[in-house]
């Protein structure tokens, strides 16, 4: 079973001939073993508490995070939270990725507008997100559209850079095969650069959407009445740890399950890539 | 039949690649280019495959300029340049969009067989081998049935078996359809194992130097006292070209031989 484990990439051909068990194993083992480290801990500190080493007040044990997820989640007020965090993030990163494909495609696309747009954008790109919240609130209002814009703006800039770079790293020697078979402008986009530029397109969407929750938890800070990030500000004001912890958990496994999401929609594509991949494919 | 007219090129930085390159090509032709590094070999190519522009001069085939990629021409490069997110067959049938499905399919299918690939049609390119990479980038060139195939160093990358058993394989497909060949390569046995003429060219700047009929039967047998003669003469003129002393020729020619 070690070998499993320890499987080196170069022997990957062989994968494909071991018994279907073994394929069964693997197939919870990889997943089971990204579980290890965090379960230790929370055991540990667990078990740190109940020993009496600490007495858990300002860092609760996961018994008690887990009891305050619980209480929230039978009052209905945990799916309130979560529901309309999410939906802020979903409409600022959908504006994001929207905003930051278009004009990241234009400026990797065309030269003149690379040199007319990027530098403007690498300005504001400059300009710590933040900075932007009392201009929005300004502009905005206090309500979602100041902190979707201010999401949008943390998703825009990784998305756009992302694809900018990717379009401007396209091998040549590829182009220039859909050149000698005459590919019309749209054709050449269509059938070399979007493909060739989605590995690194997958990427940016990712890196956007770390940015996208973590600005979300700054919106929230600037003044929310729901979401996760007004719990964490409510446990603060209220002194309750554990119901900081509970909103921290939530956002890990969030985060997590929506990266998840995006690997899982876009590995399918991505089949192709000759990638190195140590300890074998997961 | 391929007509360039005393082609020339200057790059944008100066650099004086190629001068009044001229030669006709009839239909059906095998031509090898051969010479040493910078004399334009590769510039040539490229301006015959539309994709770069020559300086002066022009390039004609059947009568119509050429100065942007055409559909009876096709080339291979010295890299397989496989599309890696296509498959195998998918990469065989990219210059045949505009046919219906069933028709590209049983094209490919039918390419396929022909480079005996037929097991591999599903696989990635990143699952081939150089040699059969190489064979899918000839099947992907040939397959549209081009007039004029060009091939820049296209079997410089692989090793010597694989190299030997691509280019009869390159003679067996030629001869299905018969287009004009033009090979750019650095091996003088290649040159003479595929071409009907070879053409000798000298660098800075790239012009044609020397121009020699092959005029052996096929298949060629390399071993040949024959085969060995004309690689000689090819020989010569490629020492010749770079200016360098030619001891085996005729002392009469022989610079300081006179005394």
């Amino acid at each position: 079973m070690t070998m499993t484990l320890e499987t080196p990439a170069l022997e990957r051909p062989e994968t494909r001939d071991r018994s279907a068990s073994n394929r069964r194993w693997q197939r919870f083992a990889r997943p089971a073993l990204g579980v290890v480290l965090p379960l230790t801990l929370a055991l540990a500190w667990e078990l740190a508490v109940w020993s009496g080493w600490s007495n858990g007040r300002l860092v609760p044990p996961p018994s008690r995070v887990f009891a305050t997820i619980m209480e929230l989640a039978r009052s209905g007020e945990l799916w309130r939270h979560i529901t309309t965090t999410l939906s802020r993030v979903a409409a600022g990163f959908g504006l994001g990725v929207v905003t930051g494909t278009l004009l990241g495609a234009i400026s990797g696309y065309w030269g003149i507008a690379r040199r007319l747009l990027d530098p403007t954008v690498q300005a504001l790109r400059a300009i710590p997100s933040i900075a932007w919240v009392p201009l929005f609130i300004l502009w905005l209002g206090i309500f979602e559209t100041s902190k979707v814009a201010l999401i949008a703006v943390g998703v825009f800039f990784p998305v756009y850079l992302g694809v900018m770079g990717a379009i401007l790293s396209v091998d040549r020697k590829i182009v220039e095969v859909g050149r000698t078979f005459r590919l019309s402008g749209p054709a050449m986009i269509r059938r070399i650069l979007l493909p060739a530029v989605l590995p690194a397109y997958v990427v940016a969407l990712r890196v956007g959407l770390g940015l996208g929750w973590m600005f979300v938890v700054a919106a929230e800070f600037m003044g929310a009445s729901e979401g996760l990030g007004y719990l964490l500000i409510d446990g603060q004001q209220l002194g309750k740890p554990a119901q900081i912890l509970a909103a921290i958990t939530i956002f890990a496994l969030l985060g997590k399950t929506t990266d998840w999401l995006i690997e899982l929609i876009t590995t399918p594509l991505l089949r192709w890539q000759d990638a190195f991949r140590p300890g074998g494919e997961t | 039949m391929l007509a360039l007219d005393k082609v020339g090129k200057i790059y944008p930085n100066g650099v004086h690649a190629l001068e009044r390159f001229s030669a006709t090509i009839p239909q059906g032709e095998i031509v090898a280019i051969i010479g040493g590094s910078g004399c334009g070999k590769s510039t040539l190519l490229r301006a015959v495959a539309g994709l770069d522009r020559a300086s002066t001069g022009s390039i004609r085939i059947d009568n119509i300029d050429i100065s942007a990629p055409h559909e009876k021409i096709g080339i291979i490069f010295q890299e397989p340049r496989l599309l890696p997110w296509l498959s195998v067959a998918d990469n065989i049938g990219f210059g045949l969009s505009e046919l219906p499905a069933a028709a590209r399919r049983e094209k490919v299918a039918q390419a396929l067989a022909r480079v005996g690939l037929s097991d591999k049609a599903k696989a990635w390119p990143r699952e081939l081998s150089g040699g059969q990479a190489q064979r899918v980038a000839i099947a992907r060139a040939l397959v549209p049935q081009p007039e004029v195939l060009l091939l820049d160093e296209p079997f410089s990358a692989l090793d010597a078996f694989t190299r030997r058993d691509l280019q009869d394989h390159l003679l067996d497909l030629w001869a299905d359809t018969r287009p004009t060949l033009i090979l750019v390569t650095h091996d003088v046995d290649e040159a003479l194992v595929l071409a009907d003429r070879v053409l000798v060219m000298r660098p800075r700047p790239g012009r044609l130097f020397a121009e020699i009929d092959v005029g052996l039967a096929r298949p060629r047998d390399r071993a040949s006292p024959l085969f060995d003669a004309v690689k000689r003469r090819v020989l010569t003129a490629l020492d010749r070209s770079l200016d360098r002393d030619v001891p085996d020729s005729a002392p009469a020619e022989t610079v300081g031989a006179w005394w």
